[in-house]
């Protein structure tokens, strides 16, 4: 095992149990990312490809102590999101259950202070989040939605580029216990 | 089970989590016309901020347009948009009345007819999600907005309402992939299902490979999804290339180029006709009924008076000929002129050369053409002149019996109602008795 491995599966400073956010926080990030998507566009319609929500959520993940709280953060944030979209309550939600429950379960095996490996966890669960949510349109709701590839891996880099200020800006909230 | 759920308690809760998700999912596609409260809460929670935030961004942002960019012209020009909008429909719709009918009647059906009713409103907000195709419009069921209705701009359709809240809606856009509706070409009427793709263009399902759509060619509403009136316009089609077994037909819409910012809900839809209806020439021509099947019915059977065979037809044309020449079959007496038949046409209308008819299947033709046979029409045409009635005698005669039994014997059908008999028609000039 070489020193930079070593240091990647290190424990990570940001999935410190002492690191915690405000309840405030818990609530207004989300709130703020899920809203944002409804805002932003209007002003600036380029930044519709961005999933806040999703981010969040993976944030949350890597910083939390465990999957439990990681898959329920994902729910809740999830059914935001459902309720003010338009196909049934529960399809972000178990997406983004999922996204949770995997993103702390990465997070205890690499070091996700890395940038290198934020950038393409951020990746990852972006096209994992796009592509699970194309087959519960299909399976669970008989749509025939198109899956865009090619699409969805460059509006997955850039989601992932704009991950590593994100997160940085969201450790800052953070409290030391 | 203690030692199961210890073991995997972080996937137990994950599965109890999913399942939940799931049942509620499958609640809600089960009872999918009722809106579920939290959904109601959230919107209604939602939207009031939506527009303050609008309202803030046109006075912030749009106020520095309006005064460093615009300065009073943004204002006036969505004065001028608004005119020109309604000046749209009230253009489309008079277009499309007049080039159905003539103007009198495209007057009197404009006056009993009036356009659709709708109620303007205007987006607020997007639905969420990277590739949300909904936004939400700042009128709701508090204005008579109800799911289903149809939502256009004057440039063409925009999509529909899929859930009317107290004080916004929510509308899927055409280019949503689950959006459908019924449209139709302009030029050849040909019917079918816009689709949306989840992009910018739409595609036009259930179009047989054999329909012909042009590239540019403006598709309309057709009125068949029940949503949307027709003859809205839809948009032109931009490719329509043959498909496995339908024509995958592209269109690009035109209620949503350059983004949707205002928008008419149709509460009361009135059906338009599309404009600029002339067909183009269809592939196949429609050649007139055959020479027999018009002398017959559907069963076969000739119709009465009419004519079936070329006997008949051979029959008629000596009655014509008769008609024609004042002659009655079978009262001219004996040595009197008979009708000239040298000249009378053949079954088909085709004169034979020789100016007499010719109709290889008429008995009567069957005799002239042979060189014995062709002295008694001549002896005919002559009449009294050539023949022995010249010799002044008066005296009664029977007919004689055909000399060539082709002329007579074969009796053509006679059709009921026609009391002249054909044999009698092509008889020659009866000879002298006493020769």
């Amino acid at each position: 095992m070489t020193e930079y491995t070593e240091r990647l599966l290190a424990e990570t400073p940001r999935k410190s149990a002492a690191d915690r956010f405000r309840l405030v926080w818990l609530v207004v990030i989300p709130l703020v990312a899920v809203l944002s998507q409804v805002y932003v566009p209007r002003f600036i319609p380029f930044l519709a490809y961005l999933e806040l929500p999703l981010l969040i959520t993976v944030h949350f993940a890597l910083s939390r102590g465990g999957p439990i709280p990681a898959l329920f953060y994902g729910m809740f944030i999830g059914l935001v999101q459902d309720s003010l979209s338009h196909q049934p309550i529960g399809m972000y939600g178990i997406v983004k259950t999922l996204v949770g429950y995997f993103a702390a379960s990465v997070s205890m095996r690499f070091d996700v202070q890395n940038p290198v490996v934020t950038f393409i966890l951020s990746f990852f669960f972006y096209f994992f989040h796009q592509f699970f949510y194309w087959v519960l349109s299909r399976a669970l709701l008989g749509e025939t939605l198109g899956f865009d590839a090619q699409q969805t891996v460059i509006f997955g880099l850039l989601n992932a580029a704009v991950a590593l200020p994100l997160f940085r800006l969201l450790d800052k909230l953070k409290v030391a216990g | 089970m203690d030692f199961f759920l210890s073991r995997y308690r972080h996937l137990t809760v994950l599965l109890i989590v999913i399942t939940a998700q799931l049942v509620l999912i499958a609640y809600q596609v089960k009872t999918s016309k009722d809106i579920p409260l939290i959904r109601v809460w959230a919107v209604t929670a939602v939207t009031p901020v939506e527009t303050g935030l609008e309202l803030v961004r046109r006075y912030t942002w749009g106020f520095v347009e309006d005064y460093f960019v615009l300065l009073g012209v943004r204002s006036q020009n969505e004065k001028l948009r608004r005119e020109n909008g309604q000046l749209k429909i009230e253009n489309n719709y008079l277009k499309s009345e007049l080039s159905t009918a003539d103007r009198a009647r495209a007057l009197s059906v404009f006056q009993a007819r009036s356009p659709s009713k709708t109620v303007a409103a205007r987006v607020i907000g997007n639905g969420t999600g990277a590739n949300s195709k909904v936004v939400f419009v700042d009128r709701g069921s508090t204005s008579g907005v109800e799911s289903g209705m149809a939502v256009v701009t004057p440039d063409g359709i925009v999509g529909k309402v899929v859930e009317a809240y107290p004080t916004a809606s929510l509308v899927m856009l055409i280019t949503d992939p689950t959006f459908a509706a019924g449209v139709v070409s302009q030029k050849n009427r040909v019917h079918g299902t816009l689709k949306g793709q989840g992009h910018a263009e739409c595609l036009v399902d259930y179009v047989q490979n054999e329909e012909h759509v042009d590239i540019g060619e403006w598709f309309y509403t057709s009125g068949d999804d029940r949503i949307f009136p027709k003859g809205f316009p839809v948009g032109q089609v931009t490719a329509s290339p043959n498909g496995k077994t339908f024509k995958e037909i592209y269109v690009s819409p035109s209620g949503t180029q350059g983004g949707v910012e205002e928008v008419l809900i149709v509460l009361q839809g009135v059906h338009q006709e599309v404009p600029g209806g002339e067909m183009a020439s269809p592939a196949y021509t429609i050649l007139p009924a055959p020479h027999d099947a018009a002398t017959q019915t559907p069963e076969g059977a000739p119709q009465p008076g009419a004519l079936s065979t070329d006997a008949d037809r051979l029959r008629a044309i000596y009655k014509d000929v008769g008609v024609e020449q004042k002659h009655t079959y079978g009262e001219g007496t004996p040595g009197s002129k008979p009708p000239d038949f040298t000249k009378i046409p053949s079954v088909h209308g085709v004169l034979s050369p020789g100016g007499s008819a010719a109709a290889p299947n008429a008995p009567g033709q069957a005799s002239a053409a042979q060189p014995g046979a062709a002295k008694a029409p001549a002896q005919a045409q002559t009449g009294p002149a050539a023949g022995p009635a010249q010799t002044g005698q008066t005296k009664p005669v029977l007919p004689p019996k055909p000399a060539v039994p082709a002329v007579a014997k074969p009796k053509p059908p006679v059709s009921e109602g026609i009391d002249d008999e054909p044999a009698s028609v092509v008889a020659p000039a009866p000879p002298a008795p006493n020769q």
